[in-house]
């Protein structure tokens, strides 16, 4: 497998407000292409502000974030939104729009400011939502769903920008065994199928080992450890990532259990 | 029978066809049926009056002629014109803020205009700075000042809390309402009495001339705020989302304020304030065409127009010989609207 590095955020430095502590000290993280890659830690790490820092939402107070090799800053918007598709934590909207009018969102950076959506974005947003098997839910306003249905409502919108890479914030978070499952499926689909790059902030560490090809464990806003699941999933390197002496990693049925010692 | 339930089958099967999954096709089709209504409104305000519209007497009679061209007419389009000002920023606002209640009565937009204009008003209207109707500019900055109180007030980080948004938007409305009410008292008698007037609401003018001055204000306002539809439409949806799609937050919220501010400081200097009409219309709106703001706004456009029309025409004739003010009317129509939907939408109940 090539190592060539999709995303790549060198020594990045974050703080929210002048003055206040920086919730990241000098993080790299190298998002490889085709891969599906994770990134975890203790609440508070600094993991979401990592990954809106690599989807260009936040500027790094020091450091770069490179997007091909080319310096996010200097990247329009508009064409990294064609090439870098993000999720955010939960979407809310109050407004009752369709699964669909969502989901044709993610063709926006396809369009200009006075022109609606043709007949190929309308086929684009389809394809999406039949990707993630939510077509039934097309006509449906988003509000009246379920957060595992909004869930893949938010990735079919992802999926309509027709990105090279996804940048998912914790989109198993409000997901039920059945969905969480499910949701590993249709990005290991999509990674498989398409050479789909993707990042995914979680904290379901049992979902990483075998699905996943490469973990980033952050800690107070460095990364502590990176690599493949089987070396970081590892109860010294746990211990030391979430400052807790009782996590357990174990192997069985060809996965890898983790869970803390009550 | 069989005929009233083939009627409400065929409505139904035409609602449904406004709600074709192309947004562009439906925007077409709602903005041919919202003009039909326009038409049907304007002709119907033209003709109603404290003296019914009377063609044989416009083609014969002088005085009649006066009435209709001097007063009727540019009073129409003047209630077209603010009404489809304030649906417009209405259905910007509600996008905006995410918030379905928000309209410029809500946020203190319009209060804060008021203020600036009642400000204006004691110190001498007449006066122009630069050609620029001085009230004019005194209700832009008083409006765009209770905007950006409000909005500080209610975002924290990325988000823009609903409760917190609306009341600091009430608080704002009090506190300009007791400035204005200060001013009078504190103004020389006749100028008292022009800011009382005035505070009412009215939309009487006489002849074109004001509408025009006021055009060169809210057209530019107008265009930018349906060029920043689709900004408004991804910004609804989701903050974040819209960002990572690439809208330049900041910046279309920035415009957003300063053209509501432009468009509602205008009309609220004119003709007082009128609340809720941006609060009824991009509803109605929403309910037959869609939640798309790209639909929302054009169409709040124009039946805002419409709207403001016929509530000026139940205005000028409700009390046969008097007036009502017509924000009298429109905040008896809004008032149970924002109630109800206050009711549907259980969380704001909760703030």
């Amino acid at each position: 497998m090539s190592d060539d590095a999709l995303i790549e955020g060198r020594g990045l430095r974050f703080a929210y407000a002048d003055g206040s502590p920086e919730v990241v000290r000098g993080a790299g993280v190298r998002v490889v292409r085709g891969r599906l890659s994770a990134l975890v830690g203790a609440n508070g790490s600094g993991k979401s502000t990592i990954i809106r820092l690599l989807a260009g939402l936040l500027k790094p107070s020091a450091g770069e974030v490179l997007l091909g090799g080319v310096p996010l800053a200097r990247v329009p918007a508009r064409e990294r939104a064609r090439r870098v598709a993000y999720v955010p934590q939960g979407v809310s909207t109050v407004f009752p729009f369709t699964a669909l009018e969502v989901v044709l969102t993610g063709r926006s950076p396809y369009t200009t400011r006075l022109r609606f959506e043709t007949a190929r974005d309308l086929d684009a947003a389809r394809a999406a939502l039949a990707a993630v098997d939510a077509t039934h839910l097309e006509a449906r306003p988003v509000t009246e769903l379920s957060g595992g249905e909004r869930q893949l409502v938010a990735l079919a919108r992802a999926l309509a920008q027709e990105p090279e890479c996804l940048l998912l914030d914790e989109p198993s978070a409000a997901l039920d065994l059945k969905h969480r499952a499910g949701l590993i499926r249709h990005l290991r689909r999509l990674r498989d199928s398409q050479g789909m790059t993707a990042l995914v902030v979680t904290h379901d560490l049992t979902l990483l080992d075998p699905d996943f090809d490469c973990v980033y464990a952050v800690r107070l806003g460095e990364v502590a450890a990176e690599g493949p699941p089987s070396e970081v999933l590892r109860d010294d390197v746990l211990a030391e990532v979430y400052g807790d002496e009782h996590v357990r990693a174990r192997r069985a049925f060809g996965r890898t259990f983790v869970w803390s010692e009550v | 029978m069989e005929g009233t339930r083939e009627l409400s089958l065929n409505l139904k099967s035409k609602i449904k066809s406004l709600k074709s999954p192309a947004a562009g096709v439906r925007l077409r089709r709602a903005l041919l049926w919202l003009s039909l209504v326009l038409v049907v409104s304007t002709l119907v305000a033209l003709w109603v009056g404290y003296q019914r519209l009377d063609f044989a007497a416009l083609q014969t009679d002088e005085r009649a002629r006066l009435i209709f061209f001097g007063l009727r007419l540019p009073r129409v389009l003047m209630a077209g014109v603010v009404g489809a000002s304030l649906g417009l920023v209405g259905a910007a606002l509600q996008a905006m803020f995410r918030n379905p209640l928000a309209e410029p009565l809500t946020l203190g937009v319009s209060g804060g205009g008021a203020l600036g204009a009642s400000v204006a008003i004691a110190f001498g209207a007449g006066a122009r700075v630069a050609g620029l109707p001085v009230v004019f500019v005194a209700a832009f900055a008083g409006a765009c000042l209770s905007v950006v109180v409000v909005y500080r007030l209610a975002r924290t980080g990325a988000t823009v809390l609903p409760g917190a948004l609306l009341l600091a938007g009430v608080v704002v409305n009090t506190v300009a309402a007791a400035g204005v009410v200060v001013i009078q008292y504190f103004a020389d008698y006749s100028r008292a009495l022009q800011i009382l007037r005035w505070t009412i609401g009215s939309l009487d003018v006489v002849g074109f001339d004001l509408i025009w001055r006021m055009l060169v204000f809210l057209v530019p306002g107008w265009v930018v705020l349906l060029l920043l539809a689709r900004d408004l439409h991804l910004l609804a949806v989701d903050e974040e989302t819209a960002q990572s799609l690439g809208v330049n937050v900041r910046r279309s919220e920035r415009l957003v304020y300063v053209a509501s501010s432009l468009i509602v400081g205008v009309t609220v200097a004119v003709g007082g304030t009128i609340g809720f009409v941006g609060l009824i219309v991009p509803h109605a709106v929403r309910l037959l065409f869609g939640e798309d703001v790209r639909v929302v706004m054009p169409c709040s456009f124009v039946l805002g127009a419409a709207f403001l029309m016929l509530a000026d025409a139940v205005a000028r004739t409700a009390l046969g010989a008097g007036e009502l003010p017509v924000g009298a009317i429109t905040a008896l129509a809004g008032g149970p609207v924002f109630l109800w939907l206050l009711r549907r939408q259980q969380r704001y109940a909760a703030l």
